[in-house]
């Protein structure tokens, strides 16, 4: 008879590149060209200015309820610009730099939160899921679609985002399960943002990691820091390398902090405090990286300011094609249920096309039904 | 020709669409090495490898969720549930995911996978192994539900489920798996997903039921014979969409209508039926159209499951009041 500890082959790390002033480890520094970190960057300038032009078009009443990303910029940023182009991305929710970065128009975004199923049509070859509401499902469609390139002998693989309040779901432990026993090319990134509405992270799990879970499934996890884009990127990196040559999954946790309310619908100062907030805004993974870029010598005082202005261009020009080139036929509803229209459900569409016609909805000039 | 049961005839057409088409694989579990545990995948694993027929650990969700997954990737996933009473825990992805994602993007992701799962009472199982929620799957835009009935057909839509470019949710009764043989042709064979079928031809009641309910439906049929009543057979064969003009039809010829089936009564597959019926040919009716259904209760335990099911007895009982009316 014997009781002694059960030793543990995989390992839970702790990475951070950038310090808090901006300052990067020397050895840890992926060291990227210059043309590449001035793309992350200007990444999560237009990231940021997308967000705060959303939450703007929700306050005015032009779009619906937004889940903002201010704050967590460097997640989105760093992680999917680590994949390559044939790997594959399965967003949640609140990701907007991923988006932009595969090639989705901006107004897809804006289409999505202002109620337009036209927002969630993927960018031709962007290999880049639309939005996943109903949280923790992505990860069996992320884990899904390794297992399918695992399966076809490709050496691809996938990165797919989850909320830490999205850990404590089913979905979130079957995936990692499955990635586990089959040694799937998956990365799961969980954008540890502390709070899930109301709920703070230690109320989700009472692991002092998230990172640590990666264990339970037989492989590794690492813990980023979240506001450090080298960081994610470094860790996705490496993570996605060891995916593709048949090194399995990995957990990545990378700690950082919603600094808006959950969605335009909450107020954050019925259950949090202002002096949380206030530590947080010290650590902006915007300025953090402008400090460590003007220190390169990669960006000047008048690069910024021209990334900012391509940025409020970009995003205004989205803004523009929203506002004033949707056209959108509601009859459309019908017509992406199935691939062959079922007969009752054609009859359906012709009924309502009478009541369209009787409510005397105007038709535009493709003799489309033209929303109110 | 050969004759075959349910169980071969499934494994048949599985395995046409191994044979076929690179991108479809099977997975579920016990698939492989048990060959699943009604053994319709008999076979398989030894002739298409792990990577085709694959066996998963242990959650409906994920194989459901790994699925959609796959599918979403270009390939064509056959799911197994190892018992259509265990995939309730993957229900939240059908309804939030395997239905939605080709309207969600707007035809850009089409998910033409196969979820297959026995279904139904009748051999006395412990709880959970006997339900049949079809109703579920019918109420959700996106799906096909299809059930199949004896080995031939069961082969034909089977294989045309897996060419679908739509989800198909497959119930397979399982009371009929190995009840009886029947003649399958050696060349595949497909058949319209979405069509019903007159089995029989009658002019006085019009019978309409689907799966393990067309065996005691066709015995009444038979009872019906002798006392002098004609009715027709309808076998729904798609439960979702549901083919109204053959239903119609033959109400209209007949004017006298019973439907069939195991689920239970309220918002069952039959209330559909009738509304249809009504919507379609109410004039035509010369009677109230009658359910013989499940009752309005959980499954009993298999003790009682023999008096719980619908038979030939209480079909024909049905059918001779409307007859009468």
């Amino acid at each position: 008879m014997s009781r002694k500890n059960i030793r543990l082959k995989e390992k839970v790390e702790r990475l951070v590149i950038l310090d808090k002033t901006g300052k990067a480890n020397e050895a840890l520094d992926p060291k990227l060209d210059d043309e590449l970190s001035l793309y992350l960057y200007k990444l999560m300038v237009q990231s940021r200015v997308l967000d705060e032009r959303m939450i703007n078009l929700q306050r005015t009443g032009k779009m619906g309820t937004y889940a903002p990303c201010r704050g967590q910029e460097a997640t989105a940023c760093g992680a999917t610009p680590a994949m390559d182009k044939d790997d594959w991305i399965a967003p949640a929710y609140r990701e907007v730099g991923s988006f932009i970065h595969r090639g989705w128009p901006m107004e897809s975004l804006i289409f999505f939160w202002g109620g337009y199923e036209e927002g969630c049509v993927p960018a031709k070859g962007s290999n880049h899921l639309p939005f996943a509401v109903p949280i923790a499902t992505q990860c069996l469609h992320a884990m899904g679609i390794s297992w399918g390139m695992k399966v076809k002998g490709e050496s691809d693989a996938v990165l797919c985002y989850i909320g830490d309040g999205g850990t404590s779901e089913g979905d979130f432990h079957e995936a990692l399960n499955f990635a586990g026993v089959y040694k799937l090319p998956l990365v799961m990134f969980v954008v540890n943002n502390h709070w899930a509405i109301s709920i703070p992270r230690e109320m989700q799990t009472a692991s002092p990691t998230i990172a640590q879970k990666a264990v339970a499934y037989g492989f590794d996890g690492i813990q980023v820091d979240g506001n450090d884009i080298l960081g994610c990127y470094a860790a996705v990196n490496e993570a996605a390398n060891k995916a593709r040559s048949g090194g399995g999954p990995t957990l990545i946790e990378a700690v950082t902090y919603r600094m808006m309310f959950h969605t335009t619908a909450d107020d954050p100062k019925k259950y949090r405090s202002e002096d949380e907030v206030k530590k947080w805004e010290k650590l902006d993974p915007i300025t953090r990286y402008e400090k460590y870029l003007t220190t390169r010598g990669t960006l000047s005082r008048n690069v910024q300011e021209d990334v900012k202005a391509e940025a409020v261009k970009l995003v205004a020009e989205a803004v523009e094609r929203y506002e004033l080139h949707r056209e959108v036929d509601p009859v459309e509803c019908f017509d992406f249920t199935y691939e062959e229209m079922p007969p009752e459900l054609a009859e359906q569409r012709e009924d309502f096309i009478r009541v369209l016609d009787e409510a005397g909805v105007k038709r535009g000039p493709r003799g489309h039904y033209l929303l109110p | 020709m050969a004759q075959m049961n349910m169980v071969k005839a499934l494994n048949t057409a599985l395995d046409e669409a191994l044979r076929e088409d690179g991108d479809v694989v099977l997975m579920g579990q016990d698939i492989g090495r048990d060959e699943g545990v009604f053994r319709v995948t008999e076979g398989l694993l030894d002739t298409y490898g792990k990577n085709r027929v694959i066996d998963t650990p242990l959650a409906e969700g994920a194989i459901i969720g790994g699925a959609i997954g796959m599918a979403l990737y270009g390939m064509k996933p056959v799911a197994e549930m190892q018992f259509s009473g265990f995939a309730f825990q993957a229900f939240h992805q059908v309804e939030n995911h395997l239905s939605r994602f080709r309207n969600r993007t707007r035809g850009f992701f089409r998910l033409g996978m196969v979820m297959r799962m026995p279904y139904g009472g009748g051999i006395r199982a412990i709880e959970h192994h006997s339900e049949s929620r079809e109703a579920y799957y019918a109420h959700t835009p996106g799906l096909q539900m299809v059930i199949p009935s004896t080995p031939r057909n069961a082969r034909a839509l089977l294989r045309s489920a897996i060419r679908s470019p739509d989800p198909v949710i497959f119930f397979e009764p399982k009371a009929v798996y190995r009840a009886f043989r029947e003649e399958v042709p050696d060349e595949p064979e497909t058949m319209p997903i979405g069509k019903s079928q007159v089995v029989q031809e009658g002019s006085d009641v019009t019978l309409i039921a689907y799966g393990a309910m067309m065996r005691p439906t066709l015995a009444a049929a038979e009872k019906l014979a002798e006392d002098g009543v004609k009715a027709e057979v309808i076998d729904l064969l798609t439960v979702s969409p549901m083919d109204t003009e053959t239903i119609a039809v033959s109400v209209q010829k007949t004017g006298r209508a019973v439907v069939i089936h195991e689920g239970p009564r309220t918002c069952g597959i039959g209330a559909e039926v009738v509304a249809r019926i009504v919507e379609t040919s109410l004039l035509y009716l010369e009677a109230p159209v009658k359910r013989v259904t499940g009752y309005d209760i959980q499954f009993p335990y298999f003790a009682r499951e023999d008096v719980y099911l619908p038979d030939a007895g209480r079909i024909a009982r049905a059918a001779h009041e409307v007859v009468k009316f």
